[in-house]
């Protein structure tokens, strides 16, 4: 009966884990009307959260844009399709791409840092000195960093997905020989706007909600040492990753039924 | 040995205070009182709980049982608006000194200030450097807490710790990890600073010398009680057998040498656990 013993743990403590990530969301939200008080705040970690990973972001576009356009050129060949490439690599990338690999990308960049930083904040003190200044660290320190993510997440996936179509067409029309106003042509009668892009923010939305709080909470939940901030950083970006990869079929079943 | 002082006399006032961890009692019953515009040291060895007293007193933690009055306001009792002002008119001086690192000495010591006091830049400017002076690092205002030594930070943070002007201020093992010239410096400053100012000092450390040349009163706390009170002097004197092997350092006495374990033919020549 070991194991149901173990079993029994292992799921308290993810039930308490899961409590406690509830009530520091919770916290965070109602630190809003505090951070609208002070925007300098959120700014500095749009700056942080955002734009610092944008390089890494529009790099990784141009070249998922590329392969999609190198892969879909192969496949749609064969069938004599290639006109539609432009259909195929935009909606790959709104749908799907744009969102998911963001997000993966997120969690591995910012969504790390920001474990590690509040990680480290809290192992020197600097959490516990904020609270003895009578300012609350949740409000002050953590709300923007979610809004950052949340505000961050679908610019960013909008700039993956741009760039992609761009990385696309590179290959596609500039390598390969697809015309260029079909491959713009299509894309544009094909791609609806509510049912793909739309649903496409909305995914990146989600996702940036996920990933910040998962950042957030394992910094703030971490054990006040170097290997627990280590820990942190690892599991932010492996639940980062699994929530993504999860939450993006159950989004994907209920969006495109 | 201990005093008995009347009400008004005392700020902080601790009663039945039992904290534990799991199943390990931290404190366990304490009492403590300390007495307005005095240093009052807490003293005991590593891991005795000095800390923990401190993250009680400020609210941080809460007791299993027991009451922490300070300035006769039950501090768990409070709500959180009610704890942040209270907070408010208590420094706290951390052991690492906690100092914001993505901001100057200047912006570090000037937060509380921006935070809780609605003065114009010209005099948060003024008091910033006034507090600065006061510990000695007015010309280091631009630097970055990356560029201080130990020392240096710990002195931005009392400077910081005090800008509010505060009731108390609660010292974390202040003079760990000093070399001599900024621990005799720190000493000076704490001592300094609660003559000056009139501030209520609550110094929490196990440097029996440098605590004992600046308290008017100590407190020795061990496995989860009080063993003795009273003034360095009546410690030193009086002190039971426990406090005589703590002030004077000696490596064997009722704390003991040896961390309890079986005979020490029995692990040599026995089986292999």
């Amino acid at each position: 009966m070991d194991w149901l013993a173990a079993l029994g743990r292992v799921g308290l403590s993810f039930a308490a884990r899961l409590g406690r990530a509830s009530l520091l969301f919770v916290a965070m939200l109602r630190g809003l009307p505090e951070m609208l008080r002070r925007p300098h705040l959120l700014l500095e970690q749009l700056l942080s959260v955002g734009v610092l990973t944008v390089l890494i972001i529009a790099v990784s576009g141009i070249f998922v844009g590329m392969v999609l356009g190198l892969q879909g050129y192969y496949i749609l060949s064969r069938f004599g399709a290639e006109a539609t490439l432009g259909v195929m690599v935009a909606a790959s990338l709104v749908r799907e791409l744009g969102p998911v690999v963001t997000a993966l990308l997120f969690a591995g960049r910012a969504g790390s840092a920001l474990s590690a930083e509040i990680g480290l904040m809290k192992a020197t003190e600097q959490l516990s000195g904020l609270e003895m200044m009578a300012v609350n660290p949740e409000h002050r320190v953590l709300t923007p960093r979610l809004i950052a993510g949340i505000l961050s997440m679908p610019l960013l996936a909008a700039l993956f997905s741009v760039l992609g179509v761009y990385g696309g067409w590179f290959v596609g029309v500039g390598l390969l020989g697809v015309d260029d106003g079909t491959y713009w042509a299509q894309m544009q009668s094909q791609i609806d706007w509510s049912d793909d892009v739309v649903n496409g923010v909305i995914k990146s939305v989600v996702f940036g909600v996920v990933c910040s709080w998962i950042a957030i909470f394992q910094g703030y939940d971490c054990v006040p040492t170097s290997e627990g901030v280590s820990r942190a950083t690892t599991r932010t970006v492996v639940h980062s990753s699994l929530a993504v990869l999860g939450l993006d079929f159950v989004l994907t079943a209920l969006m495109f039924k | 040995m201990s005093r008995k002082r009347s009400p008004s006399d005392t700020l902080v006032r601790i009663r039945g205070l039992k904290f534990y961890r799991g199943s390990r009692a931290i404190f366990d019953g304490v009492d403590i009182d300390v007495p307005r515009g005095r240093v009052t040291a807490i003293m005991g060895p590593s891991g005795s709980g000095k800390t923990t007293l401190l993250k009680l007193i400020g609210g941080q933690l809460t007791p299993d049982a027991g009451t922490i009055e300070v300035d006769g306001l039950n501090v768990h009792k409070l709500s959180t608006r009610e704890l942040y002002r209270l907070r408010m008119r208590m420094g706290m001086l951390f052991q690492s000194g906690a100092l914001l690192t993505d901001l100057s000495v200047f912006e570090n010591v000037a937060y509380p200030l921006r935070e809780h006091t609605r003065l114009s830049p010209s005099m948060i400017r003024k008091l910033v450097l006034m507090k600065l002076e006061a510990v000695g690092l007015r010309g280091a205002w631009q630097l970055m807490p990356s560029e201080l030594s130990g020392g240096m930070a710990r002195r931005v943070a009392l400077a910081r710790a005090i800008a509010l002007d505060p009731m108390m201020i609660m010292y974390d093992e202040p003079f760990t990890g000093q070399d001599p010239i900024s621990m005799g410096v720190l000493v000076q400053l704490i001592r300094r600073l609660n003559d000056a100012a009139r501030i209520t000092s609550v110094v929490v450390s196990h440097d029996v010398a440098e605590a004992s040349a600046i308290a008017d009163l100590i407190y020795v706390i061990s496995n989860g009680k009080v063993i003795e009170s009273g003034s360095p002097q009546q410690l030193r004197e009086h002190g039971g057998e426990w406090t005589q092997q703590f002030i004077r350092g000696l490596p064997d006495g009722p704390v003991p040498f040896h961390y309890p374990a079986p005979e020490l033919e029995a692990d040599l020549f026995g089986e292999l656990p």
